[in-house]
């Protein structure tokens, strides 16, 4: 597959794919007073990887996400119900938010946040990749 | 309170770790079995809490209502979470005597959990659009899991049930956005304080027709439920019985919750049209079942009609006819979720429900025709199972409300059912087959069919008991004020 994509994509995804990573998680940790957010930032996070399919093929994609996109979706979830339960634990209603750092936006939310990012990130990719082997 | 969001955190927490762990089928399905075992635990949790402590309400996030999201868990929601525990207990061992391997590798176990925990979440819920949340959630695990093998039937039927979900489910936004644009309020007890003293009767009445007609399309009433018997004969036994067990029922919820708080007793015109649906569902249900030669599709047509019994008590709006509408729901879950899982053994062993293959049971494998004889027989309503006293219950709450009509209907339909059931076991278990067995069957398919037939032996045991809880849960939704106040003064608090 990679003979048969452009040079221009392949030098371009090269250059791209760190910067979207990085941008993706810009937009997850400035996401929960501004625009932003787990939704929007796993959604870049994943046009990354696509991008990185159309320019070096299927198989590469998959190996430069290091693990399954199931994997992705089970811990995001994980990571989501713990942040529900974290306050249950002291005593609190399920997903109160408990601040670590608030002025910063530490707390459960972000956790919260991250599990978002991770279930988007999976899905999208789980889902462009059963595509593309069909 | 924080016991109330364990029935939804708790299979989320089980399809996650399903999702993380190895795909090997015997681990999954332990882990789908013990996943099920907690869920069981936490809803009979919350059911004692419930019946020591009155209406529970958890506030979301710490947010009071009507701003945060509402779990509420009265009598009936804790009964029916009770239920869908059970029926998640029974499918879930249902899995060790094997799933086919392409669902099961395809995520089966944890669908299974996703769509438990939509069926708890909507019977939990006391915002109406987080409960169109939960409606989408079992949506789309439900599509899910009936076309993941993709034969030809099985498309087909998938089709057909998630167009008319769909249409159902945009109903149901139409009629919150309607709704919200007009009281701004989607809490259920904070609507319970503003929609009954609305001057605006059409207003009201437009919101009525809407919510009854997309909780009708959910719950198969007459004239919307030709999605049910056009679909749910063709998912695996199992998947069939979650179903069968448990979709339906939250739209028969969906209509109790709502239709008792926001629209007590008014307009009029609805409670007409209801009880009008419910007897031509009872009617048109049975009478299609006697037409059918499937052994899944005359349980489809079964399940139709009876859902008309589980409508009635709400229509009739009188304390004896809702308690038998309670009592006839509680029944209809275990019976009717293991008539479907019966139906996987005629598949193991015929590879086929058609009545015409059927048969020899009785004589060569007495066990299975023992235990299915208990819900066969209760659904039919012999003497003395459940489903005896739930129509018995449901009789004398019609004629004691003065609806002859209705009664006269249940009684005759009651008829029907004694028919279609005879029928149903003459021809599947007591004739001689006209083909010998093709296939062993695993002695672990018999547990979950053991396990709810013993569940409605002990219903009928302590049928009384049940009938007073049933009595009481009536009494708690004819009088709505118990709900609001606990929702919105905050009754037992964490």
């Amino acid at each position: 597959m990679t003979t048969t994509t452009s040079l221009i994509l392949r030098t371009g995804a090269r250059v791209l794919m760190p910067l979207l990573l990085l941008f993706g998680v810009f937009l997850l940790l400035r996401g929960h007073n501004a625009p932003g957010g787990g939704f929007a930032g796993g959604l870049v996070v994943a046009a990354a990887y696509i991008l990185h399919f159309f320019a070096f093929g299927l198989d590469a994609a998959r190996r430069a996400l290091l693990t399954r996109p199931e994997r992705l979706i089970g811990s995001g979830l994980l990571l989501a119900v713990g942040s529900g339960i974290l306050p249950a634990l002291f005593g609190r209603p399920f997903l109160t938010s408990l601040w670590f750092d608030p002025a910063r936006g530490i707390g459960t939310p972000m956790l919260f946040d991250l599990g978002v990012f991770l279930v988007v990130i999976g899905v999208v990719l789980i889902m462009t990749f059963t595509l593309a082997e069909e | 309170m924080n016991v109330l969001v364990l029935p939804i955190a708790l299979p989320l927490f089980t399809a996650a770790v399903l999702l993380l762990a190895p795909s090997r089928p015997l681990l999954q399905r332990w882990i789908s079995f013990a996943g099920a075992c907690a869920l069981a635990i936490a809803a009979v949790l919350v059911f004692v809490r419930v019946e020591r402590d009155g209406i529970l309400v958890l506030q979301l996030g710490g947010w009071p209502a009507p701003f945060g999201i509402t779990l509420v868990a009265d009598v009936l929601s804790a009964m029916l979470v009770v239920a869908t525990a059970v029926v998640g207990l029974a499918v879930a061992s249902s899995a060790f005597s094997g799933v086919d391997p392409r669902r099961e590798g395809f995520g089966y176990h944890g669908l299974i959990h996703v769509l438990l925990m939509g069926v708890s979440g909507a019977f939990l819920t006391g915002d109406l659009f987080n409960l169109y949340v939960w409606f989408e959630v079992m949506l789309v695990a439900s599509f899910v899991l009936m076309a993941l093998h993709r034969t030809r039937a099985q498309l087909e039927a998938a089709f057909k049930y998630v167009a008319l979900n769909l249409i159902a489910s945009s109903l149901f936004l139409t009629t919150l956005g309607l709704l919200y644009g007009g009281t701004g309020a989607l809490n259920m007890a904070e609507l319970a304080t503003i929609l009954p003293a609305c001057e605006n009767t059409a207003y009201e009445t437009i919101l009525a027709m809407l919510f009854l007609t997309a909780f009708g399309i959910k719950a198969a009433m007459f004239p919307l439920f030709f999605w049910l018997p056009a679909s749910y004969h063709t998912p695996p036994a199992a998947v069939g019985a979650v179903f069968a067990g448990l979709l339906t029922k939250v739209g028969v919820y969906s209509m109790i919750r709502v239709f008792t708080l926001l629209f007590p007793g008014d307009p009029a015109m609805l409670y007409t049209l209801l009880l009008a649906q419910a007897g031509c569902t009872m009617i048109v249900g049975l009478v299609g079942a006697l037409a059918q030669r499937d052994f899944r599709r005359i349980l489809s047509f079964n399940l139709v009609g009876h859902l008309g019994y589980t409508t009635v008590g709400v229509a009739l709006g009188t304390s004896a006819a809702m308690a038998g509408s309670i009592f006839y729901i509680l029944h209809h879950i275990a019976a009717i979720t293991n008539l479907y899982l019966i139906s996987g053994v005629f598949l193991r062993l015929r590879h086929t429900t058609s009545l015409t293959e059927l048969g020899s049971i009785f004589r060569e494998r007495p066990l299975v025709a023992i235990l299915a004889a208990i819900p066969v027989f209760s659904l039919a309503g012999v003497p003395p199972l459940s489903g005896f006293i739930g129509k018995l219950a449901l009789v004398r709450g019609a004629f004691g409300a003065g609806a002859w009509w209705t009664g006269g209907i249940i009684l005759a339909v009651s008829l029907l059912t004694l028919l279609s059931m005879a029928r149903l076991w003459s021809e599947s278990f007591w004739k001689t087959a006209p083909h010998g067995d093709k296939s062993r069957l695993p002695g672990v398919i018999l547990l979950p069919i053991a396990f709810l037939s013993a569940i409605t032996v002990a219903m009928t045991v302590a049928a009384g008991p049940l009938y007073q809880l049933a009595m009481k849960t009536s009494d708690q939704l004819l009088n709505p004020a118990l709900y609001i106040d606990a929702v919105l003064k905050g009754g037992p608090q964490p």
